[in-house]
């Protein structure tokens, strides 16, 4: 079962802490999206693998955007 | 060698000047090495050094001081340079003493000892650094920033022009997506009335206690504008206090929160996409706001005027030079004329008195209950709401925009990773940077 994992308000991508393939734990730390000046860490939801990732550093997100999809 | 040394700032340089120098180090250092607020604290620290240099005439104002009634000089104890305090003798008449009505130094002498004066004639020319009430004790500004707080301050030109600046870098779109956390930042401007009435208590007067107040409101510009209306002479203090706890909102609010919630409340998840707020709602935010408020609390209008009018260059979409000044180069030129001024707003004979430790610890108590009654308030809030909110946003109304909806994103992740609170917390908290606005004219009518 695939899960994905949006932007849960507007920023910037400014860290992508894991690749396509990766495995990863509940809480594992997947990307860095800076609003308001504040890096704000977005975390696995469950353990998984990483299947896809949406976006690169720098991008700009809007909020609910897809950014990664695990599986 | 004597007649040199009397030319440099040494004679009139005492402890107090030492310790203010001291103090004003202490905040370039924290803003240096700490990285806290540099953009406030290098000026003020820098203003502070600045004014505690005798003689170095930035913050001078000139009054002069005159014949109370009519009689002859029976002895002059002060000479040209001398320094005095506040009741200071400056002329003995066979009629009685005329004192100093504010602390200085004397400038030049116009009567001498034997001579007869009428009512109402100059005795001598006298310089101070205190801001005085002008109806009761007339002073022109002579110093650099003495002009520049006289002409940007207290003329009420700088702290509303902040406001616009502010204004253009604010998104209401979160307070507008989820209106009921306007409730929030209105909630919190209980802390303004506590303190109020806590200053009150202490031996305030109105006017100093609403100024005191208004620090809970937590902005700036609203705290140096209703002060510089109502109480100038406290100025120093009410403004160090509020950039100081905003500054210190992330030691503030943390232990506030945790003694008025659980581990559960605090845990409690909101759901991350907020409702998308159209460049219609936006637009008509700014304008129906400025209308509405200033209707009914006329005296806002400077402020609540200016944050809008920033606020419409922002998000009409047609004002983008406007906008992006207000954002970058006009903010940063008043920051400087207004950080400056208050910096120099500090010497020590105002400072150091035992009355700022006062406002200082008011003004702590002020955050700290506005930041809990918006925690109050959203658990009585969640008594009645289907989807509950997490009451540690209640505390982001507050204002101390953004940094305190930061600290309560920081705090709910700590409980729940999953969980993005700032979105959320930056409703209350532009609703309270507006609530600080009303609060501070809603002082500004009644007192003003």
């Amino acid at each position: 079962m695939s899960v994905e994992i949006s932007a849960p308000m507007p920023g910037s991508i400014v860290g992508i802490l894991v690749k396509v393939g990766d495995e990863v734990k509940e809480n594992d730390e997947l990307i860095t999206l800076e609003a308001m000046k504040m890096e704000n860490p977005i975390f696995a939801p469950s353990d998984g693998m990483v299947k896809e990732i949406r976006v690169k550093e720098k991008d700009s997100v809007e909020a609910g955007q897809l950014l990664i999809v695990m599986e | 060698m004597l007649l040199g040394l009397l030319e440099t700032g040494f004679p009139l340089f005492y402890w107090g000047n030492a310790l203010m120098i001291v103090i004003g180090l202490g905040f370039i250092y924290l803003a240096i090495a700490k990285k806290m607020e540099p953009l406030l604290l290098v000026p003020i620290g820098f203003g502070m050094i600045l004014v505690n240099l005798p003689l170095g005439g930035m913050m001078d104002y000139e009054m002069t001081l005159k014949a109370p009634q009519a009689g002859i000089v029976m002895e002059v104890p002060m000479h040209e340079g001398d320094a005095f305090e506040k009741g200071g003798v400056i002329y003995k008449l066979d009629t009685g003493e005329v004192t100093a009505p504010v602390f200085g130094r004397v400038d030049s002498l116009k009567v001498s000892q034997g001579q007869s004066v009428e009512k109402g004639q100059p005795l001598a020319s006298l310089i101070t650094m205190e801001q005085t009430n002008q109806a009761e004790v007339p002073t022109h500004p002579v110093g650099l920033f003495s002009r520049i707080f006289k002409f940007g301050v207290m003329w009420q030109i700088l702290p509303p022009l902040m406001f616009l600046c502010l204004g253009a870098l604010t998104d209401f779109g979160p307070m507008l997506a989820n209106p009921k956390t306007m409730l929030l930042g209105a909630a919190a401007q209980f802390g303004v009335y506590l303190a109020f009435f806590l200053a009150l208590i202490v031996g305030f007067s109105m006017t100093e206690a609403a100024s005191i107040g208004i620090i809970g409101g937590a902005e700036g510009p609203t705290t140096i504008y209703v002060t510089s209306l109502l109480a100038p002479h406290i100025i120093g203090a009410t403004a160090v206090a509020c950039y100081s706890y905003m500054a210190l909102v992330p030691i503030i609010l943390p232990p506030v929160i945790r003694l008025l919630t659980t581990k559960e409340e605090r845990g409690i998840y909101m759901k991350p996409s907020l409702r998308k707020v159209s460049k219609l709602e936006k637009i008509l935010f700014p304008l129906i706001t400025t209308i509405v408020v200033i209707l009914i609390v006329p005296s806002s209008a400077p402020l609540i005027g200016c944050f809008m009018v920033g606020n419409l260059f922002n998000e009409c979409g047609v004002t983008e030079r406007l906008n992006k000044t207000a954002q970058t180069t006009f903010i940063d030129i008043i920051t400087i004329f207004l950080t400056l001024a208050i910096g120099a707003s500090m010497p020590a004979q105002i400072f150091l008195q035992s009355r700022t430790l006062l406002i200082l610890i008011l003004g702590v108590i002020s955050f700290a209950s506005a930041a809990a009654a918006g925690v109050i308030l959203a658990k009585i809030m969640n008594l009645f709401l289907k989807e509950k909110i997490n009451p540690m946003i209640g505390a982001a109304g507050v204002s101390a925009v953004p940094m305190s909806a930061r600290v309560v994103q920081v705090m709910g992740q700590k409980e729940n990773k999953q969980n993005f609170l700032l979105m959320h917390a930056m409703g209350p908290n532009v609703a309270g940077a507006i609530g600080a606005a009303i609060a501070g004219g809603v002082f500004l009518g009644i007192l003003g």
